[in-house]
């Protein structure tokens, strides 16, 4: 395994990140602080609790899925695709690197960095509400697995874009949609059966109610359905990395 | 056709073995059709084609860039798909596009290309590739700063930071200035000197002329010819004795043109053009049919045809 080679993607991707260090925390830090002005005062004056937890605890693990999903998609799909708009893709190609090694460079980049912002959401959390992490590992094993996959599906746009407003288009019209009609801000259950139904094929449902299970023992769905979505939800990107290096999909023709 | 220097004349085996290679598009657009070809160890090969003859999908090919429709690809005795990190570490690639992460400064760029390459970290080295290319002193500019030329010595620089012995240049001197070119011309010459085979694309035909020991021709994705550059001067090269006339010519006599002579543009010139390899003119013969048809001449001269009058020759539809 060219282990130097993984370094070296990672490392580089990483310094991206912290070159513009300022604004990449600043803004999860704000948004944050807008979700509880909005949803926290606003709204949680009229909704005190929702299965015993107070709502603006209850949306803390929502609003870290939404940036988590957010930010691994974006981070991902730009890390891939900015070397294919500026041709330097061809390095990266010619050398001594398996497909296997370079997921890991540019995912593995990714998924750190939306992770580092997910975790600054938490901190910034624990200045407005009573955040309780009643599971620490359950929360940071789908912390890591959600901000894995996403990044895998976000290389994966990366790779089938072929402009920058394709970049957009899936973060924007999919899975924005699927993360807010996820139970980011409420319980499914507050939903009518039919639209209960409905959310159960959103696969981030499953995602958001993991992780919120693991902070307070509450969610719409079990702990290994959520778990069991997850995994398989990152064994579909993982295929598709594997089919698009594999035939050289929009990267070797 | 396949084109080996034989192995009696060279027992090494070549250091890049290309066999029944072809890439055809997804559109049905065959860019290469069954190409055979072998470098050896050491040279200087130049593949010259007109643009869109494949120059560029043979070397993408080889280093791992495009993927082919059928063939073998062969570097140091490697399978370039199935021991790619063997030949990759051998390889180098120059591409033809300035392809750089503008932000980058040159060090951090080329200690990233040898990092990528799985190759731990030698200071010394790169600091020898950066003066050997007079880009030392740009070590801690910003590439965007950079003019095209010194961006085309990065390319060049990150190429060599892994230590490859094999390098491909695509068209290397693209846009740089003639000063610039032949420092590059004395780079690749001393990469040659230590053991480096390189294999250069190029519409520079003087490039070729200039540097390469064999050269290849490919034209609509076929490798139409593969000979020592001297060999396929002295095959194929034409030779052309120029007279200068002491008053220029309106047009020439019937006798002087039936002897095979051309008259130049501006009538002060005549030409006589033969095949060096297979025809030695008899020039006193010539002269004193031009003395009989009175025609005063001030100077003699000859020249020999270019590699890329040769190319051109070879290429035309």
């Amino acid at each position: 395994m060219n282990l130097l080679g993984v370094s070296a993607i990672f490392i580089y991707e990483m310094r991206r990140f912290f070159r513009t260090l300022f604004q990449s925390l600043i803004s999860p830090v704000i948004s944050t602080t807008l979700y509880f002005v909005v949803f926290g005062s606003a709204i949680g004056g009229r909704i005190t609790q929702i299965e015993g937890v107070s709502y603006g605890a209850f949306i803390v693990p929502g609003m870290i899925m939404l940036a988590l999903l957010g930010q691994s998609i974006s981070n991902a799909s730009f890390g891939i695709y900015f070397p294919k708009f500026s041709g330097t893709i061809y390095e990266y190609l010619s050398a001594p690197v398996s497909s296997l090694e370079m997921v890991l460079g540019f995912v593995g980049a990714a998924a750190a960095k939306s992770i580092l912002i997910g975790l600054v959401i938490l901190a910034t959390s624990f200045l407005f509400v009573d955040v309780r992490i009643m599971h620490p590992f359950w929360m940071l094993l789908f912390l890591v697995l959600t901000g894995f996959t996403f990044s895998l599906f976000g290389f994966i746009i990366g790779l089938w874009a072929d402009g920058f407003e394709k970049l957009q288009i899936i973060p924007l019209l999919i899975v924005t949609p699927l993360t807010f009609l996820g139970g980011s801000f409420y319980s499914i259950k507050v939903l009518p059966p039919f639209w209960q139904g409905v959310s159960y094929f959103n696969p981030v449902v499953y995602l958001i109610s993991g992780f919120r299970w693991a902070f307070y023992e509450v969610s719409d769905v079990s702990l290994g359905v959520a778990l069991g979505m997850t995994i398989m939800f990152m064994l579909a990107c993982l295929t598709g990395v594997y089919w698009i290096f594999r035939t050289g999909y929009r990267l070797k023709n | 056709m396949t084109f080996t220097i034989k192995s009696y004349i060279n027992p090494m085996p070549p250091i890049l073995s290309v066999s029944g290679l072809s890439k055809t598009y997804a559109t049905g657009f065959s860019a290469l059709k069954n190409i055979n070809l072998d470098i050896e160890k050491g040279e200087i090969f130049a593949l010259l084609g007109p643009n869109g003859a494949g120059k560029t999908t043979l070397i993408s090919i080889i280093c791992g860039i495009v993927t082919k429709s059928t063939g073998h690809v062969l570097v140091g005795g490697h399978d370039n798909e199935r021991e790619f990190r063997a030949t990759r570490q051998m390889i180098g690639l120059v591409p033809q596009e300035l392809s750089l992460a503008i932000f980058d400064t040159v060090w951090a760029t080329i200690s990233f290309s040898r990092q990528l390459f799985g190759k731990p970290r030698d200071d010394a080295h790169l600091e020898k590739v950066l003066r050997q290319l007079s880009l030392w002193d740009k070590k801690d500019a910003k590439i965007m700063t950079l003019s095209g030329g010194m961006k085309r010595r990065v390319l060049i620089a990150k190429a060599l930071a892994h230590e490859p012995t094999v390098l491909f240049l695509d068209e290397p001197t693209a846009g740089v200035d003639v000063e610039l070119r032949k420092d590059m011309w004395n780079v690749v010459r001393e990469l040659r000197a230590n053991g480096v085979t390189i294999i250069l694309t190029t519409h520079y035909i003087e490039e070729a002329e200039e540097m390469a020991d064999r050269v290849g021709v490919i034209n609509k994705g076929e490798l139409i010819l593969v000979e020592k550059k001297q060999a396929l001067m002295d095959k194929m090269g034409q030779k052309r004795l120029l007279i200068a006339l002491e008053k220029p010519l309106e047009r020439l006599p019937k006798k002087v043109s039936d002897m095979g002579f051309a008259l130049g543009q501006s009538g002060g010139q005549l030409a006589y053009s033969y095949d060096s390899k297979h025809e030695r003119p008899d020039v006193a013969k010539l002269l004193s049919g031009l003395a009989a048809a009175k025609i005063n001449y001030t100077d003699l001269s000859t020249q020999q045809s270019s590699l890329e009058e040769i190319f051109l020759g070879l290429v035309k539809p």
